[in-house]
């Protein structure tokens, strides 16, 4: 009898994770199928189960996206502009966060206080005027005014010093008795013991920044430094509308990423569930 | 270990960081409230003056920007809770001792990976007008031929809706996993101790499970009203803001300040009003946690 309702309740569990599944999978397979099919055929069987079955597929939609656009070149601004801001962040704000956590100096409690009160500033709230900045120094439509800008995070610094707060002092202080500065105390010692911190920042600040929109759109002009988020925005508004190219568009542009989270994945959700320790 | 002052080496590893965030945060902020008070636009010739709160005035009787602010709360009003019980439930089917949950999560932490313009432009897709459109024929199935078909981003009633499933679809994968690390951080033995009680499992969820995870679903609906407010991406891609406003928002107006009008000083204004909006939340919830943490 207990083995029957139990079964009962798997069964139920199964359905409801399987029902949701499906409907968050949808999305997904409508983009994927739909980028195999003729541009015709996409919105006439949209409304049919046909919209899942790939019938008479082909890469046609692939090739006339290189035709129709320079896919490539927007890839790879989006890969270097969203790379060095990733990188350069984690060093920048690791070092910054170091300094605050283990170093005894004047004004550290007082600066700290700040950054952390700079973690509230939504980037909404400044992106008139730091565009208004940019292009008084005609910094319109380069990548540095992609980049720049976002490589110190205050709430990067935050994570990092939270993490570096609860490391064992004994190794540090070892080293430095043997002689090691503070920069190799910290590339040699933290750095190594840290990898879970800097695996959450670099997931989480590459999430923000490789889905980035409201700041490209603003400050790019031409297609030469644009990224892939406004790109795939004029794409889809490039007569004639064709959605297979479209489709075809957005999975070149997701797949590589979606590849990263699922072989990823733990570190992924571990990097996002780690973004809610504040509070 | 000497206690010795490291202030030269400290501030090396600091200043970038430190001067990255004074440059391109707190100066553009500063600047945001200092130009909300001037008459400044882009490229105008006439000098600029300083207009006191006229640029404030002007916004709060501006119907389209008040209707931005409306459009923003009923956005938050409606996806905050949705958004979090949707998290909530997928977070508690994952956390049943149940074979194959990876293979689940995975899946609904999905749509987190794509780019909110990407999600945009594919659900533009789903919500084609006519009845071939993918939502129409759905909702006609589901209604048994009652619904008729809809243009769903260009009828003044169902475009903000539709903006709203959207950006719940993209966006519960991110809770559910943040309520999912506060669901395996409740202590076993309170469960135990409730079933040895006799406490049935709808006692146990609300008397165990709810109140320990207070501080994680306060957090999760902050970061959700906060980014309500945020709405920019799926507006600007799928409707402009129209139809008739319908679905304009305060940072669509900001932006169109600037774009099509030059209204810098108006812009920073509204961007003001932004902040402060994002303070308050910010301010309530750090209320809400302290109290509990007072209570326990």
């Amino acid at each position: 009898m207990k083995s029957t309702t139990r079964a009962l309740t798997q069964l139920l569990l199964y359905s409801a994770l399987t029902l949701l599944a499906l409907l968050f999978l949808a999305p997904l397979m409508i983009m994927l199928i739909g980028s195999l099919k003729a541009d015709a055929r996409v919105l006439v069987e949209a409304g049919t189960l046909s919209a899942f079955l790939p019938a008479e597929a082909s890469l046609q939609n692939y090739a006339d996206v290189f035709r129709r656009s320079d896919f490539l070149r927007f890839f790879l601004n989006s890969v270097f502009i969203t790379g060095a801001i990733v990188t350069s962040g984690l060093l920048v704000n690791s070092l910054a966060a170091y300094a605050f956590a283990r170093l005894q100096w004047r004004g550290r409690d007082l600066l700290f206080n700040l950054v952390l009160a700079l973690m509230i500033l939504p980037f909404e709230a400044i992106a008139v005027p730091l565009f208004y900045g940019v292009s008084m120094l005609g910094l319109r439509d380069t990548y540095l005014a992609q980049i720049l800008p976002f490589i110190a995070n205050a709430f990067s610094i935050y994570l990092f010093y939270s993490f570096f707060i609860g490391l064992p002092k004994a190794f540090e202080e070892a080293a430095r008795i043997d002689g090691a500065g503070t920069l190799r105390i910290f590339f040699t010692i933290i750095l190594p013991n840290s990898k879970p911190v800097f695996a959450s920042v670099a997931i989480l600040s590459f999430l923000t920044w490789w889905g980035s929109y409201l700041w490209p759109l603003m400050v790019t002009i031409g297609p030469s430094v644009r990224p892939l988020p406004v790109a795939i925005a004029g794409f889809f508004t490039l007569p004639p509308l064709l959605w297979g190219d479209i489709l075809a568009f957005g999975t070149m542009m997701v797949a590589p990423v979606l590849v990263v989270f699922i072989m990823f994945q733990r570190w992924f959700v571990r990097g996002v569930a780690a973004s809610a320790i504040k509070g | 270990m000497q206690a010795s002052d490291q202030t030269p080496t400290a501030l090396m590893l600091a200043i970038p960081a430190l001067l990255g965030l004074a440059l391109f945060i707190l100066l553009p902020f500063l600047t945001a409230l200092a130009l909300a008070f001037t008459d400044l636009r882009l490229g105008s010739p006439l000098p600029v003056e300083l207009v006191g709160l006229e640029q404030f005035r002007r916004i709060f009787s501006d119907a389209d920007f008040l209707r931005a602010l409306a459009n923003n709360l009923l956005f938050a009003a409606v996806v905050v809770p949705l958004q979090t019980a949707l998290a909530l439930a997928l977070a508690l089917l994952l956390n049943q001792r149940l074979r194959g949950t990876v293979v689940f999560r995975t899946l609904f932490f999905m749509p987190v990976v794509f780019p909110m313009s990407l999600v945009a432009v594919i659900w533009t897709l789903i919500y084609a007008p006519g009845p071939n459109g993918m939502m129409n024929a759905l909702l006609t199935l589901l209604s048994f031929g009652y619904w008729e078909a809809h243009d769903f981003l260009r009828d003044p009633v169902l475009a903000l809706p539709a903006i709203m499933l959207l950006s719940i679809w993209q966006g519960s994968g991110f809770q559910m996993v943040i309520l999912l690390a506060g669901l395996q951080s409740i202590p076993q033995e309170l469960y135990e101790g409730a079933a040895m009680d006799g406490a049935g499992r709808r006692q146990q969820l609300f008397h165990i499970t709810l109140p320990q995870l207070r501080n994680p679903l306060i957090f999760v609906m902050l970061v959700t009203t906060i980014l309500a407010f945020r709405l920019f991406d799926q507006v600007q891609i799928m409707t402009r803001g129209g139809p008739d406003n319908a679905t304009t928002t305060v940072m669509y107006e900001t932006v169109e300040a600037v774009f099509t009008r030059q209204q810098v000083a108006r812009a920073c204004a509204m961007a003001v009003v932004f902040f402060l909006l994002v303070l308050a939340i910010t301010w309530l919830q750090r209320r809400l946690v302290r109290q509990q943490r007072e209570v326990t």
